[in-house]
């Protein structure tokens, strides 16, 4: 299964310790190209942290994290996002004071190639032009292009998802990394996010990695599963092999509201 | 330099640590609960300053020095209710502006009601007496600071421990709303942490300008701020770490006038600033916060 | 058609409006160069308002647009300032000058052109402030605001350290600084400095100092390193404060290091948040308004006498009192200032007079 060519991600041993807490306890995990995969668990089991992890936001206390086979110890969250992994975050963090327009131009500015002096002299046009461009065509792509001049934190909940699903993907990275993101939504909404994350799994050539509870989303389109509990991976495997795990049945399943 | 000269610069040293590291805990005490720089607690210390030049003006010391504690204590409250506490769900900046504005205000009032020009702070013949110490001679005041701040620090360390007002502070400085869900009044608490703060400033006012003699607007400006470098220095929220930076704020201050380098003696505090930031900026006794993402 | 019509219409409406105005600045400031010696007065505070404005809208750029707590400008000012004096000030008065301690040999006989000396304060207050802000702005905003503070008065202390002497003079300060020949330059030097601050505000980068205000996580998330652009807000905020620190030096034509107290940073501060933090033509109007309204008020310093009796509460230093009561009115009900944090435009202006009673006009919203 873990064929190295393909493997986009990979956690091997990676221990995360606050104090004399472990949050994440040598947790081993792969991504492959390509894959939609799901880390679930219980709340407060780790999984943002393990997200942390990966975009650089905390340093692992031990192991290793690579991304297309290239250690990523030492890289700061701006340079992750710029070697090709984006993400969202479970509480949305958008741009809230600027326009739908400017959020997503701003993750545009990644990949240019200008300075602050030709910025200012507006010697960039060229590089402005394609960043406004890019944009325009992403949000079109997406749907949101009628609302570009609205200020994000006027759109509703759901569009405050979707666009910040969208300003990750204009930093078009190979990996996008989903925290939970049906939270808060109605069992239509839900439906419609599963066929989305297909969808731009599709469109844009993404390996996606995501933390859920919503395990009709989970089941209906993950292609593996990792469960994690107090930090641990107690069980891994596709969504037939998880739903009958009886340990994650006792741990998760069994006990949970979201099940 | 003798060792006389070597251990009375020490007990100078030591006393200005000691009325720095009361101004401290003022800073410490608030930062930890409002997360907010209070600009205006130098100026408190300040107007401290002249409410015991004029107590002194009407009553004996020993009616003065309560009355002065009382109405510094009022007024640092006051300042709470008036100018922080409509800004608590207000961005920080506005918080941090609105404390620059009281600071501005209490300056520029301070000016306006007793001019620019330094008054003279009145004497308290028991503070000011001198006594010898084998080859030391140093007034009351010097000797009497550093035991009176850690006899009030131990104090409020043992209010803030055992006692229920105590478990509440501690409860707001961890966690503002769970400290409010779970029924703790945190207008009321944050008002005694103002007040202590206030009173210890007070205290540590009266100690500071028997020493210097004079009180003028702008006297609680740098003081202030060498108060705050301190507190970050021990660890901003941090009573002890308070105490500790206050005392090597002061001892280093006073090494460098003696090194007759007066000019930077200043400069020193903010190099001591920039040097604890790179170094270790959770200070000597702070504790390390992650941001919940 | 219909409404690109009307849109063309307006464009062309708000053109004529904007060459009207700078017409009317460009009159204005003739007839009064023209008058100069009848109106000395009005002419210092309008220069004097410029110099503001140029400080305040840097001040902006750091605090309201990139979310950072600078309280540094006396100091970079000071700097600048300085930097500014000493190289224009005529070789031929030099030694009056200096005539207490004398001059360092090095700098006695370079005389800068003025725009140099102008460009090189500010790079020696960018330079500084790149120092302070490689340990400072790692860590959370609310000690950048304290040490900018403290270094504001660390730079007081050596200007006026004996040992620097026979450079900054030391506490005799330095006189005989060649001032504006005519309104015209401190103009088009605040038109020249506050009009790059807003091409920058409104480029790429300024998007990128928007993000980080706005979230810091989400920005570092976007592929926005944070300490670099704090870092660049920080040095380019500074070296425009160094400039119109110059520009003082230029004004007032002589310094101490006393003009540069932590006063003069609550000063601009004071203009920012009336005018609105955020907003660069409300730092400009408020620079305006601050500037001209102490100069009114100074009424207040003055004993007033009403029907023969002495009104008590007007003597030295109550103008500053209600300038500060001022300021607390605004910080507390009118968080957002004069213009929030939206900038200057026609059609806010013709909304307005069109439905005054209407709360915030559409257009003007998400300027900043």
């Amino acid at each position: 299964m873990n064929d190295n060519t393909q493997n986009v991600l990979s956690m091997q041993n990676v221990v995360m310790q606050f104090g004399g807490v472990r949050a994440i306890d040598n947790l081993s995990l792969d991504v492959n190209k390509g894959e939609i995969v799901a880390l679930i668990g219980p709340n407060g089991a780790g999984k943002t942290t393990a997200f942390n992890c990966i975009t650089g936001i905390y340093t692992p206390t031990s192991g290793m994290v690579s991304f297309n086979g290239k250690n990523l110890k030492g890289n700061s969250p701006d340079e992750i996002t710029r070697l090709g992994i984006a993400r969202t975050f479970q509480n949305i963090r958008l741009f809230s004071n600027l326009t739908v327009f400017d959020n997503v131009l701003i993750a545009k500015h990644l990949r240019a190639k200008d300075n602050v002096f030709t910025a200012t002299l507006r010697l960039n046009h060229a590089e402005e032009k394609r960043m406004r461009e890019e944009t325009a065509q992403l949000l079109k792509e997406q749907g949101l292009y009628e609302l570009k001049d609205e200020i994000a934190s006027s759109l509703p909940y759901g569009l405050q998802r979707h666009l910040e699903i969208a300003r990750a993907l204009a930093t078009q990275p190979e990996l996008l990394l989903l925290d939970e993101p049906a939270a808060g939504m109605n069992p239509q909404e839900t439906q419609e996010l599963t066929d989305f994350i297909v969808k731009i799994r599709d469109q844009y050539k993404l390996s996606i990695f995501m933390i859920e509870h919503h395990m009709d989303l989970v089941m209906q389109i993950s292609e593996r599963i990792y469960v994690l509990n107090f930090g641990k991976l107690i069980a891994q495997g596709t969504p037939d092999e998880i739903q009958s795990n009886p340990e994650v049945i006792e741990a998760y399943l069994g006990g949970s509201e979201d099940a | 330099m003798s060792l006389t000269t070597f251990l009375q610069q020490c007990l100078t040293g030591i006393s200005l640590g000691g009325a720095y590291a009361l101004i401290a805990i003022g800073y410490t005490m608030v930062y930890g609960i409002l997360r907010l720089i209070n600009f205006a607690h130098g100026d408190i210390f300040m107007m401290a300053g002249y409410f015991m030049v004029f107590a002194m003006a009407s009553f004996p010391w020993f009616i003065a020095l309560p009355v002065v504690l009382i109405v510094t204590t009022v007024l640092g409250v006051s300042i709470e209710r008036v100018a922080y506490k409509p800004l608590r769900s207000a961005p920080r900046m506005s918080v941090m502006i609105s404390a620059i504005g009281v600071s501005y205000l209490l300056q520029n009032l301070a000016t306006y009601l007793f001019t620019a020009l330094p008054m003279g702070y009145p004497e308290i013949p028991v503070l000011k007496k001198v006594y010898q110490l084998g080859g030391l001679s140093a007034s009351f005041v010097t000797f009497l600071t550093p035991v009176l701040t850690l006899i009030l620090v131990y104090l409020l360390m043992t209010l803030i421990q055992h006692t229920k007002m105590g478990m509440a502070m501690r409860a707001v400085s961890k966690d503002y709303e769970t400290a409010s869900l779970m029924g703790i009044d945190i207008n009321r608490t944050i008002s005694i942490t103002f007040a202590i703060g206030s009173l210890l400033a007070a205290v540590g006012s009266i100690l500071y300008f028997t020493d210097r003699m004079t009180v003028f607007p702008f006297s609680g400006s740098l003081p202030g701020m060498k108060c705050f470098v301190a507190a970050v220095f021990g660890g901003i929220g941090s009573i002890p770490g308070a105490v500790v930076g206050g005392f090597i704020i002061g001892i280093g201050e006073t090494a460098l006038v003696a090194a007759g380098q007066s000019t930077f003696s200043d400069a020193f505090t903010f190099v001591i600033l920039i040097v604890i930031l790179l170094v270790r900026p959770t200070g000597i006794f702070g504790e390390k916060t992650t941001n919940k993402v | 058609m219909g409404p690109n019509r009307m849109i063309n219409k307006e464009k062309r409406r708000n053109c004529i409006c904007t060459l009207i105005l700078i017409a009317a600045v460009l009159g204005i400031c003739g007839f009064l160069e023209a008058n100069k010696y009848s109106y000395s007065y009005a002419i210092s505070i309008i220069e004097r308002s410029m110099v503001y404005a140029v400080v305040a809208v840097s001040m902006n750029l750091v605090n309201g647009f990139t979310g950072l707590f600078s309280l540094g400008q006396a100091g970079f000012m000071a700097l600048g300032a300085y930097v500014t004096a000493i190289f224009t000030i005529p070789v031929s008065q030099r030694a009056s000058v200096y005539y207490i301690s004398g001059i360092n040999p090095v700098i006695a006989g370079i005389q800068l052109p003025i725009i140099v000396a102008l460009i090189l304060g500010g790079l020696v207050a960018a330079g500084v402030a790149a120092l302070i802000g490689f340990p400072v702005l790692r860590l959370k905003s609310d000690y950048l605001a304290i040490a900018t503070l403290g270094f504001a008065e660390i730079i007081r202390a050596c200007i006026a350290a004996p040992q620097f002497d026979t450079i900054t003079n030391g506490s005799y300060g330095l006189k005989s600084i060649p001032g504006f020949t005519n309104i015209f330059q401190p103009l088009a030097l605040s038109v020249i400095c506050i009009g790059l601050m807003v091409l920058l505000i409104n480029s790429s980068y300024g998007r990128m100092f928007k993000a980080v205000r706005e979230d810091e996580i989400a920005a570092e998330a976007m592929g926005i390193n944070l300490f670099k652009t704090k870092e660049l807000s920080f040095v380019i905020s500074s070296f425009f404060a160094g400039v119109s620190g110059g520009m003082l030096a230029m004004f007032m034509r002589s310094i101490d290091s006393k003009t540069f107290q932590v006063a003069l940073t609550y000063d601009i501060l004071l203009i920012v948040v009336i005018g609105g933090i955020g907003s660069v033509t409300g730092s400009v109007i408020g620079a305006f308004i601050v500037t001209a309204g102490r100069e009114i008020l100074r009424f207040f310093d003055e004993p007033l006498m009403l029907g023969g009796v002495q009104v008590p509460l007007f003597r030295p230093g109550f103008r500053m009192v209600i300038f500060s009561i001022l300021l607390m009115i605004v910080v507390l009900f009118y968080r957002k200032g004069l213009m929030g944090t939206n900038e200057f435009s026609w059609n806010g202006i013709f909304d307005f007079f069109k439905h005054p009673f209407k709360k915030k006009s559409k257009k003007m919203e998400g300027k900043a």
